[in-house]
Formats: C-alpha cells, sequence, structure tokens
C-alpha cells in the first residue's frame, strides 16, 4: 500500500457533537490509519454527514477531541484545516470556469495565478477531462462535474481527503464506474479519505475500513469482510447485505464450535464466544437453497412471493422460522407461487449474531 | 490570528498616540488641525492629552491597549491569550464609554458623580478619528477573543462582523431611541420627572375625544391611527384589486401596471401632496375650472384628511400592490381548481378559497399601508391643514413657536409604540404564515377566472385610480413649466432656470442656480451612503442565513428595527443623543450618512436574505475546505453570485437617500441642505413652480441612476454567460 507524504491519521476521542436537543453524534471514538479509505455507512440521519463535517472543521465538537496526525484540531476553524472535500452537490462555483474552480485552492493560498493554472491543467488531466478547463460548470455532465470536484479536492494534496456520498447524484452505472476511479486515485496517490455512503454495495466495494453507524453511535467497524461474515448485532447484520434473522437454540459448544439448531436443521458454526441457550442467527438470502422435491429432508414452506430479475430470483417463503427473503441463482427452475418447498441451509453465509448492541 | 491582532493593535495605537482624540471643529474631513498638531489641546491625540493637558482619565484606556502586546509576543495559541484578548477589549470598550459619557462638555455629565468625586474643572469634547480607531481596536480585540474561545467555529472574521454590526445598531438605532425614551420622562431642564411624562403623555390633545361630542378636534393620536387605519384599508383594497387585474384578468397593459410599482420609489413622497395641491388646492386645476364653469366658490376642503388621505394613497397604494401581487400570485391553482371540482362556482371558489388563502398576505398589506401613513411626513405636512398628525407634531415640537423638547420626545415615545406594535403584529403573527400558501415551484393547474361581478367591481375601482395617478405625474413632470398654477398657465422654463441656470463667469462655469447647491450636497450623500448601505446589509443578511449563533433572533430584529421606526422619531433620536459628546455630529454631512444607512439597511437585509437562501451553502464550505478565509469566500464566491441584490441594495439605498425627507429635515445644516428639504421650504413659501420641477429633475436624475447602477454593476454578472442556474440551487447534503 502506497502512503502520500503528507497522508495523515484522524483520530476522534469521544466526540460528541448536539444541536439544541439533537444529538447527531454522540461519544464515538475512532482511529483512521494514514493512506487507507475508510467509509462512513449507515442509515438516514444516523450521523455520517456530521462525522465528516466535524473532521473537515465545518462543525465544532460539542464535547470530545479530534486530532489530525499528531495535531489536536479541535478547535482550529475549517480554513486552517489541511482537509479538503468532495460534496454530494459537487458545490462547484457557478461563475469560474472549470479551470478556476480547480485552481481556486492554490490561488486563495497565494500561489501565482499561472502556476496555479499550469498545476490545475495538470490535475484535470489525472482525472481525464484535459481541454474542458474553459468551460463552465454549467456546460459539464453530472460524471464531469463530479471529476471536477474531485481534481479540485486533489490539487492541495490534504492530509485527509472527505466524500460525502460523492456518487448519488450519478445514475447506477456511472457509480460504478466512478467509485473504481476514485478507489484507484486514491490508491495510487495514498491518500487518507473518509467515504460517506449510504449504500452498502458501494461501502463494501472502495473500503479498506467501513464504520458503520447507528443513531449517532457507531455500531460495528472492521473491514468489509469482518462486517459481512462476523456483524457485531443485528443491525449490521440487516444493513450489510441482508439478512433473515431467526431464533435458533445452540445446543452444544465445543471449543470454538457450536452446534445450532435452525429449525429442524443443525448446522456447525464458529460460537464467537456464545454459551448454549437461545440465539440469534443471521441467514444470507442466498444462504437458502429451495428445491420443489419434498422428499429432501428439511423444512416444508411455501412461496409467497417469487419476483424475477434476470440474473437471479427473489422468493419471499413462508417457513416455520418465520417469513424469509430468498435469493436463488437457479433462473431456470423458477418456483411458482403458492408452491410447497423444501427449505435447506447452506453451510456458509450463516453467522450467530451477538447481543443487541 | 496574530497578524490580526498586530494590525488591530497598530490600529488602536495610532488612534490613541497619534491622531487627535477629540473630533476637530472644522468637520470630520476638515483638515485644518493639522496646523495646531499635535501640541495644541484640540487635536492633540490621546497621549499628548494625557501627559501635556492633564487628562489623567483617558490614561487606563492606554493600559488597555498594552495588554494585547503579551499576546503579540509569548501568546501564539495558549489558551490565556482569548481571556487576555477578551478582557483587553471589554475592558477598553466599557471604559472608553463610561469617561466619554461621565465627562461632557460641563464637566461631569451626571450630578451623582460630581457629588461622589467633587467639580471637575476640565471638560471634553466629542470623540474624533483617534477614539474611532480606539474603538474598532477594542472592539476587534473583544471578537477575536471569543472567536479564539471557539464562538462560530472560530471564525475572526464572522465573529468580528457581528460584533461590528451589533456595535453599529447599538450605537446608531439603539442609543438614539433610548435617548428619546429617557429624554421623555425628563423635564426640559435634564431633570428626571416622570409625573412630568404622564401629564405630557395622557395629555388631551393627544388622546382628547372632543370631535365626537363637539366641533372641536380630536387628539393627535387619534388623528394619526385614524389616517393610518383608512390609509392602510384603502391601500390594501386597491392594492388587491390592481393586483387582480394583473394576474387574473385578461387585461392588456399589464405592462403599465408594473411601471406605476417603480414609480413611487423614485418619487419623494411630499411631492404627490404637491401635486394634490396643483390639482385641488384652493386655486388648483379642478377648483379653478369649477369656479369658471359652475360658479362655484373655491374652497380649503383638500386640506385636512381628505388631502393627506388622498396624497397618501397615491404614495402607498403601489407598496401594498407589490405585496399582494405576490400573495396572488402564490395562491396555488389546484387549491381553486379543487373547489370547482367539488360544484362550487367562480364566486363561492374565490370567497371560499381564495379569499381566505389571502387574508395573512392582505393584514400584512394593510400593516404595511399602516405604518409607512403614520411614519409619513412630508404629505401631512404641506396638506395637513388643521389635521395634526404625530409625525409632523413632533417636528412642529422641536422647530415651532414654542419648543418642547420634552413633549417632542413623549410624541415620538407614542408614534414609535404604535408602529412597533404593528411590526411586532406583522411578524410573530404573520411573517410565517403569510408565505403558507407558496407551494414554490411546479404547479401546473390554470388559476380561475374571477366571477364577472366581481371584474367589473375592481375594474370599476382601479382604472380610474389609474388615471389619477397617470395625471398626478402628467402635474409632476409637466407642472414646472407652467407659469403659476391656477392663475397663468402659459409655457415658462423660468422655474427651471432659477433653479438650476449656469453661467459663464470670469473663472469658467458658475452654478447660479439656486437648486445646485442643495442638488451636489444630495448627489454626494447619497452615493456615498448607497454603498455603505448596501454593504452593512449584505453583511448582516450574510450572518443571517449562513451562521447559527446564540442571540441570532434579537440580531435579526435589531437589523430590521429600523424599519419600525418613523423618520421624525429617527430625527429627533439623532438630534437628543448626537448633539453633545461623546458623539457629537450634528449639522455635519456625516449624521446625513450615517441617518440613511441605519434607516435603510433593512432593504439591504432583506434583498441579501432572499438571494442568499437561493445560493447552496455547500458552496461556502467548499470554499472553506479548500483554504480560503470565510472574508475570501465573501469576496470571490458569495459576492459575484449576489449580483442583483447589491444592484437592488444599491438602488434602493441611493433612492432613498435622495427622497427621504422626515428625519432628514431634522439634520439639516447650512453647510449640508438637502434636495428634499429644500423644495419643502419652497412649498411652504408656495413657489409651487420651483418646487416642482425640482421635483421632476431629481426623478430623472433617480431613473438614470437606477439604469447607471445596473449597467456597471449588473453587465458583469452577464458577461459571465450563463451559468446562473447551476449549482444556486444545488441540493444541499
Ligand atoms: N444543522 C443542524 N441542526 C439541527 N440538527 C441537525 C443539523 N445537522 C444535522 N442535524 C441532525 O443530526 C442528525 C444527523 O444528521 P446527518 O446529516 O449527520 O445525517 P446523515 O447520516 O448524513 O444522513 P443522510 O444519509 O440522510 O445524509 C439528524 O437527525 C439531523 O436532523
Ligand atoms: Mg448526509
Amino acid at each position: 500500500m502506497t502512503i502520500g507524504y503528507k497522508a495523515a491519521s484522524v483520530q476522534f476521542q469521544g466526540v460528541t457533537k448536539a444541536f439544541g436537543p439533537v444529538v447527531a453524534v454522540r461519544d464515538i471514538s475512532f482511529t483512521i490509519e494514514p493512506g487507507t479509505l475508510v467509509t462512513l455507512l449507515g442509515p438516514s440521519g444516523c450521523g455520517k454527514t456530521t462525522t465528516l463535517r466535524l473532521i473537515a472543521g465545518l462543525e465544532m465538537p460539542t464535547s470530545g477531541r479530534i486530532l489530525i496526525g499528531d495535531r489536536d484540531v479541535t478547535k482550529l476553524p475549517a480554513t486552517d484545516r489541511d482537509v479538503c472535500m468532495v460534496f454530494q452537490s459537487y458545490a462547484l462555483f457557478p461563475h469560474m470556469t472549470v479551470l478556476e474552480n480547480v485552481a481556486y485552492g492554490l490561488t486563495v493560498g497565494g500561489m501565482a495565478k499561472p502556476d496555479a493554472h499550469a498545476k490545475a491543467e495538470d490535475e484535470l488531466e489525472l482525472v481525464g477531462l484535459e481541454g474542458f478547463g474553459e468551460r463552465l460548470p454549467s456546460e459539464l455532465s453530472g460524471g464531469q462535474q463530479q471529476r471536477v470536484a474531485v481534481a479540485r479536492a486533489l490539487i492541495l494534496e490534504p492530509e485527509v481527503l472527505l466524500f460525502d456520498e460523492p456518487l448519488s447524484n450519478l445514475d447506477a452505472k456511472l457509480r460504478r464506474r466512478m467509485r473504481e476511479e476514485i478507489r484507484d486515485l486514491q490508491r495510487k496517490l495514498g491518500l487518507t479519505s473518509v467515504y460517506v455512503t449510504h449504500d452498502q454495495e458501494e461501502a463494501l466495494a472502495v473500503s479498506d475500513r467501513i464504520i458503520v453507524m447507528n443513531n449517532a453511535v457507531i455500531a460495528q467497524e472492521g473491514s468489509p469482510h469482518e462486517l459481512y461474515e462476523n456483524p457485531a448485532n443485528v443491525f449490521v447484520a440487516d444493513f450489510i447485505g441482508d439478512a433473515n434473522l431467526v431464533k435458533a437454540e445452540i445446543m452444544s459448544v465445543n471449543g470454538e464450535i457450536a452446534v445450532v439448531r435452525i429449525g429442524n436443521i443443525e448446522r456447525r458454526l464458529p460460537c464467537r464466544g456464545l454459551s448454549p441457550g437461545e440465539v440469534d442467527v443471521a441467514i444470507r438470502p442466498a444462504a437458502i437453497i429451495l428445491s420443489n422435491d419434498t422428499s429432501v429432508e428439511g423444512m416444508e414452506g411455501s412461496v409467497l412471493k417469487a419476483t424475477y430479475l434476470g440474473n437471479h430470483i427473489e422468493y419471499t417463503v413462508d417457513s416455520p422460522l418465520g417469513e424469509l427473503f430468498v435469493i436463488d441463482y437457479q433462473v431456470d427452475a423458477a418456483l411458482p407461487r403458492g408452491a410447497t418447498v423444501s427449505i435447506d441451509l447452506a453451510e456458509r453465509g450463516i453467522t450467530l449474531v451477538l447481543d443487541e448492541a | 490570528m496574530n497578524k490580526t491582532v498586530a494590525l488591530w493593535l497598530a490600529v488602536g495605537w495610532a488612534g490613541y498616540a497619534v491622531l487627535p482624540w477629540y473630533a476637530i471643529d472644522d468637520g470630520f474631513f476638515g483638515f485644518a488641525w493639522f496646523g495646531g498638531f499635535p501640541a495644541s489641546i484640540d487635536s492633540a491625540p490621546a497621549t499628548l492629552q494625557v501627559m501635556d493637558h492633564g487628562r489623567a482619565w483617558l490614561l487606563p484606556i492606554g493600559l488597555a491597549l498594552v495588554a494585547p502586546l503579551a499576546v503579540l509576543w509569548r501568546g501564539g495559541d495558549k489558551p490565556w491569550a482569548a481571556t487576555v484578548l477578551m478582557t483587553a477589549g471589554g475592558f477598553g470598550l466599557a471604559y472608553t464609554l463610561a469617561q466619554g459619557f461621565a465627562i461632557g462638555l460641563g464637566g461631569w455629565g451626571f450630578g451623582f458623580i460630581e457629588s461622589a468625586f467633587g467639580e471637575l474643572s476640565d471638560r471634553q469634547f466629542g470623540m474624533g478619528y483617534g477614539a474611532v480607531l480606539v474603538f474598532g481596536a477594542f472592539l476587534f480585540f473583544l471578537t477575536q477573543g471569543m472567536a479564539k474561545r471557539g464562538a462560530i467555529n472560530g471564525d475572526v472574521f464572522v465573529v468580528g462582523s457581528i460584533g461590528l454590526v451589533i456595535a453599529l445598531i447599538a450605537a446608531f438605532i439603539l442609543f438614539p431611541v433610548a435617548s428619546i425614551l429617557i429624554s421623555a420622562v425628563q423635564d426640559n431642564d435634564e431633570n428626571f420627572a416622570p409625573a412630568l411624562f404622564f401629564i405630557k403623555l395622557l395629555s388631551r390633545d393627544i388622546w382628547g375625544l372632543d370631535c365626537l361630542t363637539s366641533r372641536l378636534t380630536c387628539g393627535i393620536a387619534w388623528n394619526s391611527l385614524l389616517m393610518a387605519t383608512l390609509v392602510g384599508a384603502g391601500t390594501t383594497m386597491l392594492g388587491l384589486a390592481f393586483a387582480l387585474i394583473a394576474t387574473r384578468t385578461g387585461f392588456r397593459a399589464k405592462k403599465i401596471l408594473r411601471v406605476l410599482t417603480v414609480l413611487p420609489i423614485v418619487t419623494p413622497p411630499f411631492v404627490i401632496g404637491l401635486a394634490v395641491i396643483l390639482l385641488f388646492g384652493r386655486s388648483g386645476v379642478v377648483n379653478t375650472f369649477l369656479e369658471w364653469a359652475f360658479d362655484i366658490e373655491p374652497t380649503r376642503w383638500i386640506y385636512g384628511l381628505p388631502g393627506i388621505w388622498l396624497a397618501q394613497m397615491l404614495a402607498f397604494t403601489p407598496i401594498a400592490f407589490l405585496v399582494l401581487i405576490g400573495v396572488v400570485e402564490g395562491i396555488s391553482p389546484s387549491m381553486e381548481e379543487a373547489g370547482l371540482t367539488l360544484r362550487a362556482d367562480n364566486w363561492r371558489v374565490f370567497t371560499t378559497v381564495s379569499l381566505p388563502l389571502m387574508r395573512p398576505g392582505l393584514a400584512n398589506a394593510f400593516l404595511l399601508g399602516f405604518i409607512e401613513s403614520l411614519a409619513d411626513f412630508g404629505n401631512p405636512l404641506v396638506l395637513g391643514g388643521e389635521y395634526d398628525v404625530l409625525s409632523t407634531s413632533i417636528f412642529f415640537a422641536i422647530v415651532g413657536a414654542l419648543v418642547d423638547q420634552g413633549r417632542a420626545a413623549v410624541l415620538a415615545f407614542v408614534l414609535l409604540a404604535f408602529t412597533l406594535s404593528a411590526f411586532y403584529a406583522q411578524r410573530r403573527w404573520l411573517g410565517r404564515k403569510s408565505y403558507a400558501t407558496i407551494t414554490g415551484k411546479g404547479d401546473a393547474g390554470l388559476h380561475v377566472r374571477l366571477p364577472r361581478r366581481l371584474t367589473w367591481t375592481i375594474y370599476a375601482a382601479a382604472l380610474p385610480w389609474a388615471a389619477l395617478t397617470a395625471v398626478i405625474y402628467c402635474m409632476i413632470m409637466f407642472g414646472g413649466f407652467v407659469e403659476t398654477w391656477g392663475f397663468d398657465h402659459s409655457f415658462t422654463l423660468r422655474h427651471y432656470i432659477e433653479a438650476f441656470s449656469i453661467e459663464t463667469g470670469r473663472y469658467g462655469l458658475v452654478w447660479s442656480g439656486a437648486a445646485w447647491n442643495s442638488f451636489w450636497t444630495t448627489l454626494e450623500i447619497a452615493a456615498i451612503s448607497a454603498p455603505l448601505t448596501a454593504g452593512i446589509g449584505l453583511l448582516a443578511a450574510y450572518i443571517l442565513v449562513r451562521q447559527r449563533f446564540v442571540g441570532k433572533d434579537a440580531f435579526e430584529f435589531g437589523t430590521m428595527l429600523s424599519f419600525a421606526i418613523p423618520g421624525t422619531v429617527i430625527g429627533i433620536g439623532y438630534i437628543l443623543a448626537f448633539n453633545v459628546p461623546p458623539i457629537e455630529i450634528t449639522g455635519t454631512g456625516i449624521i446625513l450618512v450615517i441617518c440613511f444607512v441605519f434607516r435603510n439597511m433593512p432593504v439591504g437585509v432583506r434583498a441579501g436574505i432572499a438571494a442568499m437562501s437561493q445560493i447552496d451553502k455547500s458552496l461556502d464550505e467548499a470554499s472553506l475546505t479548500l483554504g480560503a478565509t470565510s472574508f475570501t469566500t465573501l469576496r470571490k464566491v458569495v459576492m459575484p453570485l449576489l449580483r442583483p441584490a447589491i444592484v437592488a441594495a444599491l438602488v434602493f439605498g441611493f433612492v432613498r437617500a435622495m427622497t427621504a425627507i422626515s428625519a432628514v429635515i431634522f439634520l439639516v445644516s447650512a453647510n449640508y441642505d438637502m434636495a428634499t428639504s429644500y423644495i419643502l421650504g419652497r412649498v411652504e413659501n408656495a413657489d409651487y413652480g420651483l418646487a416642482i420641477s425640482y421635483s421632476s429633475v431629481l426623478i430623472v436624475v433617480m431613473l438614470a441612476a437606477i439604469i447607471l447602477i445596473q449597467r456597471v454593476v449588473g453587465t458583469r454578472r452577464l458577461s459571465r454567460r450563463d451559468g446562473q442556474q447551476f449549482g444556486l440551487e444545488g441540493s444541499a447534503a
């Protein structure tokens, strides 16, 4: 992994931000290593944007400390922090050309105009927009505007680069391409980046680490793999990659392995420090195997809903465990609504869930 | 941060040790003091005042200026630096003010200090350059200290701006108003006399109800209230009629209606009164005609309630129109269509849906007309006759045969109470509601056509009125070319020559016309105040739209307050407050500029708020995160996008400075006479010809100025091509 020569770590120590009676961020602590891309993920209103703005210095914490590198920046205003931000609305200055926009940070920092513009040209080339410098932002497509916004932030080679849902104004295809581009640039330049999104797929795709937030607190922090495989609680399990939450029972624990009874099916799962008794289990939709051959061993259920989605089919199935959401990639063997099916569970894609946090 | 401290320290020390501390006799911009500088007692800086002239009480100010040096040398980012700055600034401000008020022209300013410290042989004058700079330094030390403590995200510029605006509002709006209140509870020898206050306040000539039972007149307060109510109701109804015509009928000449709305902005209000006299006065056109045709004896019926009402209706109907056109347009057509689909006919839809939806807007227009009428000074002055209203009575209590400052203050107090109540009602009760029906955009329906009988009614009301307005403006534009109204209607250029003649003398051009002096003064004062008005108004708007801080509501109220203070009240407040040290500026041009800036500030604030709310906040934030200070952001990002609002604020600042009369008439002096007060003087001498020709010239000049301002400030925006739409409406993250 490259680490940019200026890339700095970001550290929150018990940071709280309240707007009057509304607590947007409650006592959160985390550390972001230099040169990594960390995603803040969570449902609407959970405090992601506020966290980002706290890093940028656009909000001052109500309590707690914020460090960038080794420096305490808690009271430092945005102007004096070496942090740049790419806004959801891009926030390109409509009265300036693309080149002036990109060079803005340099010129207000005191660089001579010709130098600043030369450097801005280079930056535009980096994001694949050479030759667009003289246009106004209004004369660009959404994706191009997005790149200008990135170039404008990159040009200052900030200690930390922030993205607030940078792709949410783009269509699905472009979103996929742009997120690859952003990730490549970030890797190449080794920038410390914090990326806000509420799209879990986007988060899994671009991040080194993910911080999942819920109701103003951190629900879980970890690598995409950890979060997906070992969700700390029901919320995370459900938010990342959908999950069916069902009640089950741990029959016995043997070292690291627990024998769990889910309906009439037994599975051996990592026990995660739990002891025998009632337990919540998260089952990924693709880990449920349906078959119309009812002679197969398993639970019996019936198809309530079937939605054809091209490369897969989504089923809602009534079962002894309750309603289950199932994804089936065998599009050819579609089951009709009302069909009686037998339900089996795959070996992977099932996790024990720790108590609600 | 430390650079800013250094800057203001330098300013503070320049003010304390270099420039004359006291105001110089020959005016703020006079430079004759250079002669005696720095040794003479008049022009010495504070340091020498302390050392050579025994004014030891100025010493602590210097000490407060020493403390911030510590911050500069050792402070850096240390926490104690904020405390030092705040203490030095706060103490400095408080002490400088206190000594200014405590020691005045006659030694101690307050009796109780004199009894405590004994008599003081020395005295001091109004504050001058030096004191102003030192004040600025203390103010910004205080705000920098607060910013360092983390106020408003630690933004030095924003905290400083808030401090500045608050200080200015306190000095030039609150202090004069407070002076009135103080003066109202004193007798004319400045002794505290609450009993006298109540006697004056409750006196019969203010509140008497004799007109109900006898032929005597009622109290002035009732006169004013009656007039304001009639005008408020009248302008609202006519304004509504015009608004309905403009939006809901097939009326062709809608453009002309829009022109009607510009005219009152560029017309000094009393000029309408003047035209009304020429039309309906004893020897006016109408009376002369009636006498010639029907032998009807001319009378003075126009003087008094009918005349004032007519003139104010003509002057203020366009304001109601402007307000109501927004209200009428804002009613969502789909609501009316919903009514129609529920089987109501046009008339029922109008009375049960449209009208109730407009109710808050109507109340708003009424209150505006009410306030304007109460505050109007020029029309009652020229047309009042025996009908006394508050605004003119205040004036006559100051300049009339019986000077009674206490009475003026009491009357001002009553008038202020009326307008502030109306203002308060308008904001608290209607401020939000009046826009409740405006959905913003994208409502595809069609407005329901007005019921026929209503259409005819409003045509019948509005069109004759429009015709009358047209006649009045013809009188204003062409009245100056007539020899003597009522007697000799032959064409002449005499009045224009008398006012605006230019001769070539031995030394080139001689501006020999009688009006030139006041004309140039007016232009100069208006040209100076317009940018200041726009500047402080937009700065206040920026703070209001973009910043969150404790006490923001009070701040907003303060910036809008002067809208509700009648000019006469401000005028007398300024006289009471600024005739004596520490701020002694009556008789100068400065007081006129300050008066205009703070009276017209609400217009700049409103224009700024409207424009700035449409600019996405993330533009500012992007600029901040890119390392620009908020001042740079304001300059490079916000200002260029605000061009239309800047134009509006400049135009209003300029035009209203040229047309104002009520406050001005208290503040003009021999050196600084303004066009409006000059014209009014001519009217009082019945020199109508010159008055009306001067007025028409003013109107033409203002129209020219509006076009000029639009060219200069507005074109740059256009040359930026069509990038306006984008980003201004970008969605907030
Ligand atoms: N300026 C503010 N004043 C008051 N409350 C605020 C302010 N900004 C945010 N909040 C509140 O703080 C909470 C967190 O807001 P935040 O913008 O951080 O959410 P978010 O996670 O970014 O949501 P989204 O995904 O919808 O953008 C919300 O409840 C919001 O209403
Ligand atoms: Mg957000």
